[in-house]
Formats: C-alpha cells, sequence, structure tokens
C-alpha cells in the first residue's frame, strides 16, 4: 500500500509515494534523493539524520514519512544559495570544522535553528544546541567556534562562494 | 627556554618555522562536507537495490546442529538465502595478504562459531524490512559450548578451543612459537642487584572505533561484466584482495570505489561487507547492499583489543631503572584480524622511550570467544604505553622521586642503544618532558631542566648491546600439554635457559630468512651466534626442507646454562670505567672479525645445506660471500631503514 505524501523541500514543493512504516530519512534519501540527511544509527542518538520540520530540528530516521505532510522541511542541499554558501558552511569550512564530514550535515541543521531562533547565542547555548549531536573525530571545539563565528558574521551576508 | 623541534631528519623536507601549527586550514574536502555533496558509499542510488542481512550467533561459543532456512524463504521480498556453500573460497585472514598467518575465519560460519554475533547466513531481500523478517524466520539448532572470555583462562590446559586453526588459543609466530620475544641483557641477574623491585599489573578494555557511519558496502553487477562495488572501506587495496579470493574472481573483474569514509579509526580495515556484497550481486543479478545497523556496528563490529600487562622492574635508589620485565596478553577475540600484527608492533616498542640495559618481554596473541579485535589509532602501542607510564609512576613512588625527573633520568638520549637493537635518534622525551613541566607550572630541579636528548648518550654501556640470555620456554602447544609460566624466563632453570655467551646453537632458532636482508646480524644480537652454514650460508631457502631437522623440545643447550651471577650488569657508572665489550666499539673493525666464529658444536646437529638448489658459484665460501655485499655493519645501523642511503 502506497500512501503519497506531499511537502515543501528546501522551499520546493515535493510529492513522494511512501510505505507505512518508512521513516522521513529513507524517503529524502531514496525517493527524493536528498543525500545529505546521513543514516548513523536509526535510533535516534547521533543526530546526523536532522532536519529542520518547520524550523525547528528533528531526528529524520525517527519520523514516519507520512507525518511529514504538509510541513516545510529543510535540509543541508537547501542551506548554499545558488552559488553562495551559508555563512555557517564558510565558517564551518574556514574553521576546519569537519573532519570525515559525516556528522556535519546535522550539525549545520541544528546550527542553523539556533542563529534562526537566536542569532547572537551564547557559547553555552551553542554547546546545548549541539548537545544531540555526535562526532566521533571529536571535532566539537571548532564546531562550536564555527557557529559562534558563523553568528558574529553580519547579518544576510553571503559566504564563501562554492 | 625556547622549544626544541628535532628537525634533524626533516631538514631539508620542509620549513622550519612551523607556523602551520594551531591555525585552521582549509581541506581539499570540506566543500562537500559543508554542502552534503561529499559521497560516502550509501549516497548512490540503484534501481532495484537488495538489501543483505546475517543470521547471527547468540552465543558467546556455539556449535550448529541443524539450519532450517525454509520459512524464511517464504517470507515475502526475500530473494536468496546465502549459505556458506556458496561462498567460494569461505575462509580468509587479512594478513594472509602478506602472506602472515593462515586462514582461520569463514565470511559465513558453517559449524562452529567462536564468538556472539558471528554470521552463519545471509539473507538478501527486496527491502531492509523483509531482510530481517526472514533473518528472524531462520530456525537454527545451536549446541552451546563452554566458552573463554579471559585471555589467561585462555591459555590453561583444558581451555575451549576457540578456533580450531590455532587449537591452542594463541597465534603461532613463524608457525613455532606462542607468543613474541625480547631479550636484551640478563634481567635475572639485573633484579639481584636492583635496590627496588616495583611490579605492576594494567588492564585496557576493548575499545569500539564507533564512527558515526556504519560500516558497509553496496556491489552491483556492471554492464561490463564487472562488478562495482561502492564500499565505506579504509583500505580499498586490501578490500579488492580479498574480495578477489574469496568470491574467486580475478581483480580486474571488480571496479571498486571508495575513499570517502564517514569515519574509520581502523575499524574499516577489516573487509566483510565488500566479499558478501559482492557474493549477493553474482548470486541475485542485483544491486545488493551490505550495511551494518548500530547494534552490529558496537557487537561485531571489530574494536581495539583489551590488553593485560605486567611490568616487573629493577631499580636503583637514585631512580635509575636497570631491569624491566614484561608479560602482556592481547585479546584477539575469536579470530586473528590484525591483532598479531598488533602483538608484533607492540614488541618492537618496549620498553618504551627508556634507556634500560636489561629487558625482557613475553607478549602474547590470545583467542578467546569475544569479538575479533582489529586495527584502531596506535593499536599495539596505547595500551602497553599506558601501563609504562603508570608504571613510571609507581617507580617514581617507591623511589621517592619526582615522575617528570625519573622520566628524564631514564630517557632515550641520542645514540643510545634500544632493546630491539637500533640506535635512538632525534630523541625529545627529556624536551617535551620539560615543556610539558614548564607549561603546567610543575617545577623540575635545576639539574632536570638542564638534561638534554643531545647530551649524555651514545657512550659505554648506554651504546652497548648487552650480552644477552635467552630461552626456548613457550613452543607451540607446551604451554597448553604442560602448564608453564607465561613471565619471561618462567622455570628457565629447567626449561633451557641459555647463558649469556654461550652459542645459539637451538634449532628453533633455525628458521630460514625470506629474504637477505633478514639473515641474522650476529652483532645485533647480542649473544654469539655460530659461524656454521646457518650465519652466512647462501642457502638459506634449503635449509627448511634440511632432510633432519632435530626435534625442537627434546632440546638441552650444548653448554650448562650458568648465569654469570658475579658478572657485572651494566649499570649506570656510565664513565669509562666500563670497557665496551669487544664488539662493540662501533666505529672502526668490520663485521667479520668483530664476530669472532665459533666452530658449530659437535653435539648439535647443524643442518646441512643442500647442495644442489643453490645458484651462487659453489666455490665460494659461504662467509665471505654472503659479508661482501652487507657490510658495512654497525650496531644499529640497517642499509634498508636509515642513514644517508634512504634520504638523498
Amino acid at each position: 500500500m502506497k500512501i503519497p505524501v506531499t511537502f515543501t523541500l528546501n522551499g520546493t514543493e515535493a510529492a513522494a509515494f511512501t510505505d507505512p512504516g518508512q521513516n522521513l530519512l529513507d524517503l529524502l534519501r531514496r525517493n527524493l534523493g536528498d543525500l545529505t540527511p546521513k543514516f548513523g544509527c536509526g535510533q535516534g542518538t547521533c543526530g546526523t539524520c536532522t532536519v529542520l520540520i518547520d524550523g525547528e530540528p528533528h531526528l529524520s530516521c525517527l519520523i514516519l514519512a507520512e507525518a511529514a505532510q504538509g510541513r516545510e522541511i529543510e535540509t543541508t542541499a537547501g542551506l548554499a544559495n545558488g552559488p553562495d554558501l551559508h555563512p555557517l558552511q564558510t565558517a564551518f569550512m574556514e574553521g576546519f570544522a569537519a573532519q570525515c564530514g559525516y556528522c556535519t550535515p546535522g550539525m549545520l541543521m541544528v546550527a542553523k535553528a539556533l542563529l534562526d531562533r537566536n542569532p547572537s547565542p551564547t557559547r553555552d547555548e551553542v554547546i546545548e544546541a549541539i548537545s544531540g549531536n555526535l562526532c566521533r573525530c571529536t571535532g566539537y571545539e571548532p564546531i562550536v567556534e564555527a557557529i559562534l563565528t558563523a553568528a558574529r558574521a553580519p547579518r544576510h551576508a553571503t559566504g564563501r562562494t562554492a | 627556554m625556547p622549544v626544541e623541534f628535532r628537525k634533524d631528519l626533516f631538514a631539508d623536507e620542509r620549513d622550519d618555522n612551523l607556523a602551520e601549527i594551531g591555525k585552521p586550514h582549509i581541506r581539499q574536502d570540506i566543500l562537500g562536507h559543508v554542502t552534503g555533496r561529499s559521497p560516502y558509499y550509501d549516497d548512490h542510488l540503484f534501481d532495484g537495490l537488495l538489501h543483505l542481512r546475517c543470521v547471527r550467533a547468540p552465543y558467546h561459543h556455539a556449535r550448529v546442529r541443524s539450519v532450517d532456512a525454509s520459512a524464511a524463504e517464504r517470507v515475502p521480498g526475500v530473494v536468496r538465502i546465502i549459505r556458506p556453500s556458496d561462498v567460494p573460497q569461505n575462509l580468509n585472514t587479512l594478513l594472509a595478504l602478506l602472506n602472515f598467518g593462515r586462514d582461520d575465519e569463514p565470511l559465513l560460519t558453517p559449524e562452529k562459531t567462536g564468538y556472539r554475533g558471528e554470521p552463519i547466513l545471509a539473507v538478501v531481500a527486496t527491502s531492509e524490512a523483509a531482510a530481517r523478517d526472514a533473518v528472524a524466520q531462520v530456525k537454527v539448532d545451536w549446541e552451546e559450548l563452554p566458552h573463554v572470555l579471559d585471555v589467561e583462562e585462555a591459555l590453561k590446559p583444558g581451555a575451549p578451543i576457540v578456533n580450531t586453526t590455532y587449537p591452542n588459543n594463541t597465534f603461532d609466530y613463524h608457525d613455532r612459537y606462542d607468543h613474541q620475544k625480547l631479550r636484551f641483557g640478563d634481567t635475572e641477574a639485573a633484579f639481584a642487584q636492583a635496590d627496588h623491585i616495583v611490579e605492576g599489573e594494567y588492564q585496557m578494555s576493548p575499545i569500539e572505533q564507533a564512527p558515526i557511519e556504519t560500516c558497509g558496502a553496496i556491489a552491483s553487477p556492471e554492464t561490463n561484466d564487472r562488478f562495482v562495488c561502492y564500499t565505506s572501506t579504509q583500505a580499498l587495496f586490501f578490500s579488492v584482495a580479498v574480495s578477489a579470493k574469496q568470491t574467486a574472481l580475478p581483480s580486474s573483474r571488480l571496479h571498486f570505489i571508495g575513499g570517502t569514509v564517514g569515519g574509520g579509526f581502523g575499524g574499516k580495515v577489516d573487509s566483510h561487507h565488500e566479499p558478501l556484497a559482492i557474493l549477493g550481486a553474482m548470486l541475485t543479478g542485483h544491486p545488493v547492499k551490505y550495511q551494518w545497523d548500530r547494534a552490529e556496528e558496537m557487537q561485531v563490529g571489530a574494536p581495539r583489543s583489551g590488553e593485560r600487562w605486567r611490568i616487573k622492574d629493577g631499580v636503583m635508589r637514585d631512580g635509575r631503572i636497570i631491569a624491566r620485565e614484561f608479560t602482556g596478553f592481547f585479546d584477539a577475540g575469536a579470530y586473528t584480524r590484525l591483532t598479531s600484527y598488533g602483538v608484533q608492533k607492540c614488541t618492537g616498542h618496549l620498553p618504551g622511550p627508556y634507556t634500560i640495559p636489561n629487558v625482557a618481554s613475553n607478549t602474547y596473541c590470545v583467542y578467546t570467544n569475544r569479538t575479533p579485535s582489529t586495527a584502531m589509532r596506535g593499536f599495539g602501542i596505547t595500551g602497553v604505553d599506558f601501563s609504562i607510564e603508570c608504571q613510571m609512576d609507581r617507580v617514581a613512588e617507591a623511589v621517592g622521586m619526582d615522575p617528570i625527573e625519573l622520566r628524564i633520568l631514564n630517557a632515550y638520549r641520542d645514540g643510545d642503544m634500544k632493546a630491539h637493537r637500533r640506535t635512538a635518534k632525534n630523541c625529545a622525551l627529556i624536551e617535551s618532558c620539560q615543556v610539558v613541566a614548564q607549561k603546567s607550572g610543575w617545577a623540575l630541579s635545576p639539574d632536570a631542566m638542564a638534561q638534554s636528548s643531545r647530551v649524555g648518550g651514545g657512550a659505554g654501556w648506554r651504546a652497548e648491546i648487552p650480552e644477552t640470555v635467552i630461552d626456548h620456554a613457550g613452543q607451540i602447544g607446551e604451554r597448553r600439554r604442560n602448564w608453564i609460566d607465561t613471565e619471561p624466563f618462567a622455570g628457565a632453570t629447567q626449561r633451557d635457559r641459555i647463558a649469556a655467551g654461550t652459542a645459539n646453537e637451538h634449532p628453533a632458532t633455525g628458521n630460514a630468512p625470506q629474504r637477505d636482508d633478514m639473515v641474522i646480524e650476529a652483532e645485533r644480537l647480542g649473544f654469539k651466534v655460530s659461524d656454521g652454514p646457518p650465519a652466512g650460508a647462501p642457502s638459506y631457502g634449503t635449509r627448511a626442507t634440511a632432510p633432519t631437522p632435530p626435534a625442537a623440545p627434546s632440546f638441552t643447550p650444548p653448554q650448562t646454562p650458568t648465569p654469570p651471577v658475579g658478572a657485572p650488569v651494566p649499570y649506570p657508572n656510565a664513565g669509562p670505567s666500563l670497557p665496551p665489550a669487544a664488539r662493540g666499539a662501533p666505529a672502526a673493525s668490520p663485521p667479520v672479525s668483530a664476530a669472532p666464529p665459533t666452530p658449530p658444536s659437535p653435539t648439535t646437529p647443524s643442518p646441512q645445506p643442500a647442495p644442489t638448489v643453490s645458484t651462487t658459484p659453489p666455490s665460494a665460501p659461504a662467509g665471505s660471500q654472503d659479508q661482501a655485499p652487507r657490510a658495512p655493519r654497525r650496531p644499529g645501523v640497517s642499509r634498508f631503514i636509515s642513514g644517508p642511503r634512504g634520504r638523498r
């Protein structure tokens, strides 16, 4: 039995048929080809599958695809504006805030949710925001620094060009 | 005090300012990372992708009486069950690629499982959920076997046999020894002279690499009669070779794509996903993905091996360590993987960065019914370094000395002879200690602050290879047949402790080297070597097949092993009063005269080189012919690794 589901993905309308039990992560990756959210644990512990639903970070591996009906979904694929990188991406790039890169999409999404809500967070607030996301290369310090750097960047500044 | 970097070796290779350190750099692959476009193996989409999951052993140690997969085959979506008999070459070991060790691990285990989670059957289905359902439907009649989870329990006679390829529960080094051995000087004589004996036991648990990306691979038939394989591997050419072997395909039919790894840390060196995924693609004709879930990654993924260490130090009142003995156990788990190599690497690292004139170690690669262990970030080194540094603190406590000053006192200095017969070069432990003390506000005495790695090393006893006592206890099977202790020289008075200076005639040391640079260098052993065929003859390849190799365990040493009780232990009165041993004078004499030939002892049957196989002119005298290309030789100088040869 296929269930139709429609939502907004990074500002564009998206539609897919989902199977009962399919999670949003699998739908985004397999059905819609947005490979930026990653599978790390399937249990809600690592955070690398994080996407924004109506602006709030959610673990897409724990959300049924049907639940996305009518929502606004944001992923790392929508961060850059054409060739212009988001200030967070620029800061991660220049601050060496990624090693293997596998946790990076999740980190970027929780950081975006934080800065959208709170443009000048304290260091503690940044740490709190990424506390659900694991980095095994142990680059937390540069990640925190990069998020703080992005917050200090001028509003609406376009970052580096990809 | 300015920080001093030891740049001698790399002086002509890059700038000396090290301005890059502490500053972020832009990685060449980071654009892909921040845009989410880096192509990890799972980021390749295939139409009709099938999913592979394994039926796994629920016990630490068990026998498969029977398997009934008929219900699983009827689960909707199941395409194929892969059985052990479907694997063309089921047995493998990773380091067989380097001709090191025997094939001991099945891809899918037909009969006896050695650890919890060992795969016995694979199910290929159209969805992951269907594959999971089918795995749950496979009925296995298990016979649980007694298991052993502790390394020392596993060495006892009567312990369960974990791995039938290695029935003594130890890796068999060179098909001859159940452990790796290091002997340098005479630890027992030195212990008798020491003011303090400090002993400690240390243990490190297995550590899972836990990459955020779990291990996996996707294989798919290509249109050109090849199979493409996207993989998370850290070691692509290991994976190609292992896959070619286990699927019995020529590697030219395998198209491997890797290189983007979502965290590895050593856990993605073993290749088990690629061969199974390729086999799935071969048997179904469809793309197949074999991806571990998080629970598999943690339970089945090979961790860093657990280690247990016992260290015994002989220490003088002033803090000088004059003897150090190690007994070490690496927990390989049920199969070898890379632990055999970790033990070797570890033995080459002992006794840590300290100049100690008498060192002995026995280190074991032990099989237990735990998850097989493998590479992880400095494996072989980290556990014993932890132990050594804990032990250094205990020594400092025992002699009432500042722990950092104790380290500075005992540290390697340039020119010192290490226990594995290489000269220490570019040492920096003293300087590191000084910087650490400085940065942490730890007061050191002016004398300790004045020390330097460049000063005081390489003279007198520090540069010498001492006369070395050896023993041959611990050949394969000995330990299991009649319980003998694991420590160095355990029971050595009965068990052929061979005194320093006696000829090394034991047949067990007569392993034929594979290459000429592996021929024994008498001057680097610390005990005299007879000048018979073993030392110089070019016909090594034939020795292994010499007609009458003497039976190993029945050996008695040719001379009465009397440990040199009164002999002075090379203890650091350092100065010129200690006469250097004749062969030790590093500079002058050519090695031929440096190692006086001892005629082969008539009591020991020395293997005769077979006359036919040698490709060299038979008229050349064995000794001189071999020596000529190998000169000049000095202790610690290798023409293969160090020195100007390798640098310019």
